[in-house]
């Protein structure tokens, strides 16, 4: 039972991550893309992890596992923040890198 | 164990990855891809069991170096590169073919080892004498404590060479430059969220280090890395690099290291623990080393003093 629980869930956050992977790729401009990125890739590690709680052997894994899912949640805001306010501050669609 | 598919398809990825980082044209996706590489050979190893590895491989390959690569890339853009002349093709040809003729003789060298079953049985059968539990930090601070003092050694070189870099009107400032972030920014609010977390869990893996994978160089860069987002927030000055508890700091590991080892000329031969004692002789060796892995990494991201006006 628990078992099939993983492997639902865990699935489904694969989906997130390939989507999201997707809009990454496809998206025309720096905020979908990173909108694309953070929600969708952030939802899909949250299914991952709730995936996996069902294998923790104990609380302390259990802790970890959602530790591990906040400070993703965490950096990935600030982060998809930062390139947001370059991109803007640079006035150019594009700053995924290769501005020069 | 036998490789399964996704062993093969983690292979070739580390594969493909690694190229990417050595052909591409430009050094910033170059060193994205050094990033992932580095935690695609974090899944290798905990795929090989040595968890110790990946938690080092993924906080100081990936994670450090990493870091230090973007900063390197961010100043060499400021000293615009194509000032520097390319250097002459015999040049290049002579350093491929050294390159490549020494690693094709490390790899035959490698194909006519003589099969070995590991020193795994070796360490097992005498673990009880080490004063760990875990069979990695026992070779790592005590049957091979040679190669860790030294690797001690060669991080505070290494600081020493950056320190060289600095100007003589700059020396002795605070290393590195000024950073500004809005103090009410996104920036800073990371800032204060990340260290206690990034502190708790440093402590923790140094402490785990004795039973568990974990250790001094892991649990070190976890600091450093509490430490590097205070300062690159803006929350924190850089230390300067001539205040005293900053070079007690540096130096704790490497001086505890080295009168523990002189130290045990005394009861056997150098480098030797008595099994009694060895417990807690490791345990505040690795403490001492921590402190020393975590505030040379900080100083090595941090770089030498800059001048404050500029930025």
């Amino acid at each position: 039972m628990t078992d099939l629980l993983t492997m639902i869930l865990t699935a489904i956050g694969l989906i997130f991550f390939a989507v999201g992977s997707l809009g990454l790729i496809r998206f025309p401009d720096s905020p979908s893309r990173l909108h694309a990125l953070t929600k969708a890739d952030n939802l899909g590690l949250g299914f991952i992890v709730l995936g996996v709680a069902f294998q923790a052997p104990g609380a302390a894994a259990l802790l970890k596992l959602f530790l591990i899912w906040a400070l993703a949640i965490f950096s990935a805001g600030a982060s998809a923040q930062l390139v947001g306010r370059i991109a803007l501050d640079s006035g150019r669609s594009d700053a995924s890198g290769s501005k020069r | 164990m036998m490789a399964s598919h996704f062993d093969i398809a983690l292979c070739l990825l580390i594969f493909s990855v690694a190229a990417a980082a050595l052909l591409g044209r430009q050094t910033f996706m170059a060193i994205v891809f050094f990033i992932t590489y580095g935690l695609l050979l974090a899944l290798a190893w905990l795929r090989l069991d040595a968890v110790d590895v990946a938690l080092a491989e993924a906080a100081i390959g990936a994670g450090v170096t990493g870091i230090l690569l973007l900063i390197a890339r961010a100043r060499l853009k400021a000293m615009d590169p194509r000032d520097a002349p390319l250097p002459h093709p015999a040049v290049r040809t002579i350093a491929a073919l050294a390159a490549v003729s020494i690693s094709a003789a490390l790899g035959l060298r490698i194909w006519s080892l003589p099969p070995s079953e590991g020193l795994q049985k070796a360490v097992r059968a005498r673990l009880s004498e080490a004063g760990t539990d875990n069979p990695v930090t026992a070779v790592l601070l005590n049957f091979r404590g040679w190669d860790t003092l030294l690797e001690t050694l060669v991080l505070l070189a290494a600081l020493l060479g950056a320190w060289t870099l600095s100007r003589d009107k700059d020396w002795p400032g605070r290393a590195g430059r000024a950073h500004h972030t809005l103090p009410d920014g996104v920036l800073a609010e990371f800032g204060r969220f990340l260290p206690p977390v990034a502190l708790t869990i440093g402590v923790y893996l140094v402490w785990v280090g004795g039973h568990q994978p974990g250790g001094a160089f892991q649990g070190g860069t976890v600091l450093a890395s509490a430490w590097i987002v205070t300062v690159m927030t803006g929350l924190l000055p850089a230390p300067r690099v001539d205040d005293a508890s900053l070079r007690t700091a540096l130096l704790a590991g490497p001086i505890a290291f080295v009168l523990l080892a002189t130290a045990g000329l005394f009861a056997d031969r150098f480098l030797y623990y008595p099994p009694e004692q060895a417990k807690a002789l490791l345990l505040g060796l690795e403490a001492a080393l921590a402190v020393a892995i975590a505030t040379t990494l900080a100083l090595l991201v941090f770089g030498a003093p800059q001048s404050r006006e500029e930025t």
